[in-house]
Order: structure tokens, then sequence, then C-alpha cells
């Protein structure tokens, strides 16, 4: 790999230790996909909780910070695993909150911005086309590339960390042109009325499709999507086919035609989806008799106009006795939704809005779902029914009205839902 | 009946990481240590995952696909502090996030099979990965 003369400095350690190993990492990273150099990135994303890193990361960030390391990009932090409100709410265990606490102290220390969303695309920061920047969480880099035509590879915990440090990643993957363009089209035949429905299309193309290089191409789509239907479809993909990166034509930026999308190339395939395709999805959801108790909006976190719609739906009704009505969105977006009213009208509905986390990675979620009896989860999103599987949810994906429903009844009035019975 | 070492050996398309000898776990289905694994016991957890109930400790893993998340990028190194990382990962695609979370925690990590490893490698084999030589060989079949 070419390196320039400041890298090499950073190489001998004469920017401090931290530097030398975060380029000695991204070296290793870029050798084994062929980068040739590296290439300055402007913004930083990085996943960093005590959930995901466990006492191996913690012990990881507290040496890094020790040797006085500063990130020379401004960092943002994905969602984590405590919405210290709620702990005692949520039974979550004394000393990994304190583990995380610790941890938000050693982050900030090395100056990286407390954000915690998986939104950040919504609310923080709106990178142009051929803007490179190095952010973790999936949902926040297929967004990045397709619908900003930014370009980001998923940089992991570690790796996005080692970007904030050095302000610069290996060029491979999705910061070259070649792997941006599309591989296969989809036809997009089906209504998409619900976000739902546009988190069932990311299962079908990404599950379908499991490869990080492969850039589906969505062609003839009857309306054009919003940021949440885009953000519902990006997550989905990348959570379901670890894809990086999709054209909307007509839609994203990097797809003004068909043509434009493949670059010049053939589609390997080519795939339609229909109102029918996603009925089967909805079908493919069994409760297997236990109750429909809990309900989860999440994964990614709520924009306003999420929270804004869910509280009209809410509006007046009450969330089943016994039942549990989730919503995770971020510090931003809560503190507005509260300004708005939103707020108080999902809460004064029985609903509990976490800020700052996501569901699937709350710290102690299998124990919450055990101490709790839960066995079905309820969601309009896509990715969350399929990462949370981990924890042994048996997880259901309904339209949103159907999920709202559900919460305020504990009937399951969809289509899917009737002939399940 | 055992076939010669040379007949059960395919090459990988990049690698990086030690040289490492240990008992393969043969997999159909792709692998995340988010959505599919016990992080604290190292047992594969995911209901219905073609692994369900190995414990991925010490093996060397043949695995189809990355999925999933970023999180692996520190769910490598915990499980490597907590001494239940397996040896190798031996992909056929894989992801930049096993990619960095694997060099993070120093596990060896291949991708690209010159043939279908299928055909010639079964779980309980011991197999060895060769980064430098690109290259995973049966060492002793499975009795």
């Amino acid at each position: 790999m070419r390196l320039t003369a400041e890298e090499k400095r950073m190489l001998r350690g004469e920017m401090g230790e931290a530097v030398k190993q975060a380029l000695e990492l991204q070296i290793e990273v870029g050798r084994f996909f062929g980068a040739r150099r590296l290439v300055p990135v402007t913004n930083v994303h990085m996943m960093g909780d005590i959930e995901v890193m466990g006492d191996g990361g913690k012990s990881f960030i507290e040496r890094v910070a020790s040797l006085n390391a500063r990130c020379m990009r401004d960092t943002t932090t994905n969602a984590r695993c405590v919405d210290f409100g709620y702990v005692r709410e949520l039974d979550q265990d004394p000393d990994e909150v304190e583990k995380e606490k610790k941890l938000i102290a050693c982050l900030r220390q090395m100056n990286v911005i407390t954000a915690d969303t998986c939104i950040n695309y919504q609310t923080l920061y709106q990178p142009h086309l051929g803007e490179r920047v190095a952010w973790g969480d999936t949902g926040t880099v297929i967004y990045a590339n397709s619908v900003f035509g930014a370009r980001s590879n998923f940089e992991a915990g570690p790796a996005a960390l080692a970007a904030a440090l050095t302000g610069r990643v290996p060029e491979y993957g999705f910061h070259l042109d070649q792997h941006r363009r599309g591989t296969f089209q989809v036809n997009l035949r089906a209504d998409l009325e619900d976000l739902a429905d546009w988190g069932a299309v990311g299962k079908l193309v990404g599950e379908s499709h499991q490869d990080y290089f492969a850039v589906p191409v969505f062609n003839a789509v009857k309306k054009t999507p919003g940021a949440d239907e885009l953000k519902h479809l990006g997550a989905s993909l990348a959570s379901y086919g670890s894809m990086g990166m999709f054209h909307m034509v007509g839609v994203t930026p990097e797809a003004p035609s068909l043509r434009a999308a493949f670059g010049g190339g053939r589609p390997r395939e080519v795939m339609t989806i229909t109102n029918r395709d996603l009925e089967r999805v909805y079908a493919s959801y069994d409760s297997r008799g236990d109750p429909l108790d809990l309900v989860v909006f999440s994964g990614p976190q709520q924009s306003l106009f999420e929270m804004k719609r869910l509280a009209g739906l809410l509006d007046g009704a009450k969330v089943k006795q016994g039942s549990r009505l989730f919503v995770t969105t971020s510090n931003g977006v809560r503190s507005a939704a509260k300004r708005l009213g939103y707020l108080d009208r999902i809460e004064q509905a029985g609903g509990i809005v976490l800020e700052g986390v996501c569901f699937y990675i709350l710290q102690n979620i299998a124990q919450i779902r055990a101490r709790n009896g839960w066995s079905n989860l309820v969601t309009n999103s896509a990715k969350l029914a399929n990462i949370i599987r981990a924890h042994k949810f048996n997880t259901i994906l309904r339209r949103t009205r159907d999920c709202v429903h559900i919460a305020l009844t504990g009937e399951d009035r969809s289509t899917a839902g009737r002939r399940g019975r | 009946m055992k076939r010669s070492g040379d007949a059960r050996a395919f090459r990988v398309r990049r690698a990086f990481g030690q040289a490492v000898e240990g008992e393969a776990v043969v997999s159909t289905e792709g692998f995340s240590p988010r959505y599919d694994l016990d992080r604290w016991s190292g047992v594969i957890s995911r209901p219905g995952h073609a692994m369900e109930g190995v414990n991925i400790k010490d093996k060397i893993l043949v695995v189809p696909s990355a999925k999933g998340g970023v999180a692996a990028g520190w769910a490598f190194y915990d499980l490597k502090y907590k001494g239940i990382a397996p040896k190798a990962f031996v992909f056929g695609v894989t992801n930049p996030v096993m990619v960095q979370g694997a060099i993070f925690a120093g596990i060896t990590i291949t991708e690209g099979w010159s043939r279908d490893p299928y055909r010639l490698v079964r779980s309980g084999d011991i197999v060895r990965v060769d980064p430098r030589r690109r290259t995973v060989e049966v060492v002793r079949a499975r009795d």
C-alpha cells in the first residue's frame, strides 16, 4: 500500500502510540482487501457500548484513552444499551450500567460526541455526494452510500475508532466506483404503503442475496419513498443481506436511469416483488398460540415523523393491561417530541419511550425477556424481527397500524394474523 | 477410507493471520456473532441455525457468508478476551466487519474458496489454515 509522508510519520509513532496502532490495523484491513492507499474521511460514526464491547472492548478503550488518544474528526456514537432513566424499570445489571458510564466518560475524554443514535443520517449529519465518511452501524452506512451518494464501508467499532484517530480509511469496497455499480435488478410492483412493507422488501432481497458486494437496483417503484421508508429498506437489506448499498432509479443520486445504476453493465438477475410476495412474508410469522403482549418500535430509532404518527395512532387509547409497548429514539427526537406533545400522548397511552438506545442491544435483554415471560415480539421493523431472534424472541413483523392494534387489544387483525388463527 | 492430504485441500482468495490447526465446523448457513451466538458461552444459540448447539471455542469455522451488523468488530475481541474465540474463520464471502473484527482480535480469517469445501471438509476433521500460502487442508479426517 502506498503511504503518504504523514502516514509514515504516524506509523513511526510520531503522532502517538494510539494513532500508530490505529493505522497498523487499517493497513492490515486494507491489505486484506487489496487497497492501494488510504483516503481522508470527514466524519466518523462508531458503535461502542458495553453490551457490544464487553469487558474486552472496555479494557481496550481504557487503554487507548490512557494513551491520550484524541479523535481528529467529528465522531458520534451509535445507539447504546442503557437509557439511564429506565435502568430500574428494566431491572438492568447495576455493574454493567456502571461500566457503561465509565465507557461514556472514556469516549468523551477522547473527543467523541456521545450522541447515541443510529439515525445520525436523519438527525445529525448528511454527507454530500462523493463525500467519504467512516460510519459504523450497517443501517447508517447503507443510507450514506445509497441515499446521499456518500462513500463508506461498514466500519465496525475498532475500525471506526481507528478512522477517528487517523482521519482516514483504507480505500476498498464502496470507496471505489467499481463496487458501487448495481449487480442485480429488483422491480418493485408492490404497493408499499407502510414502513414494514419496505422492510419486508429488504428481507426478500437481502435474505436471498447475502453478499456485501451485491448492490440491488430497485426499479419501477410506484411511489417516491420518504426518508423513513428508505431507512427501513436500507436497515433491512443490511441486516438480512449484509449489504452496504442499493440504488433506486429516479430516487437515489447515482441512479438517474437504470443504465446509469448499472454503470453500463448488465444485471446478473432480475427479480420482481409483488403485493403477494409481501403477504407471504407477513404470513411466514407465527405466534405459536402465545400471547401478543410485546410491541416494539425500534431498530432503527424512530424519527420525529414516526413519533408523530405513533402519537396519532395511540391518541386517547390505552395499551392493553399486561401488554407492553416500547419505542426507542434519540435524545434529540425525544426532546422535540416532548415539546410537541407527541411524547405525552404515547406515554399517556402506556407506551415507554427510551432514548439513546436500540431495543435489541439493551443490556440484559435476554434476561429481561425471561423475567417478563415474553415469547412473541411484534414490530414494524424487519431488521428488529431478524436481529433480536438471537435473544430467543419469536418475532412477528406487522404493519404499523396492525402493531398498534395488537398493543391495544392483544389481537392480530392483519390478513396474515386472521389466517393464522 | 482416508484420502490423501492433497486431494482434500483448497485455496483461499484473501487471508490474514497466523497458520492454525484445529477441528473444523462446517456450516451451510452464514454466521454472525450478534445474531447467532451466545457470546458468554460460545455456543451457537439461534434456534434453527445450521450450527445450533455447537461450541465455537478453538474451532475452525467454515462458513459460506457473513451476516448482519457491525458489532462483530468488538465481539471477536471480546470472545478472545473471554477465552472462547474460534481459531479461524474460513469464509466463502465475508464483509469488512468480520475482517476488521478478526484482524483486531488477531484471529485468522480467509475469504474465497477455490473448490467446494462441502465436498472436502466435514465437521470434526482436523484442518490447517495457512494464510501465507493461502491454503486450507484436511490434515486428519474424522474417524
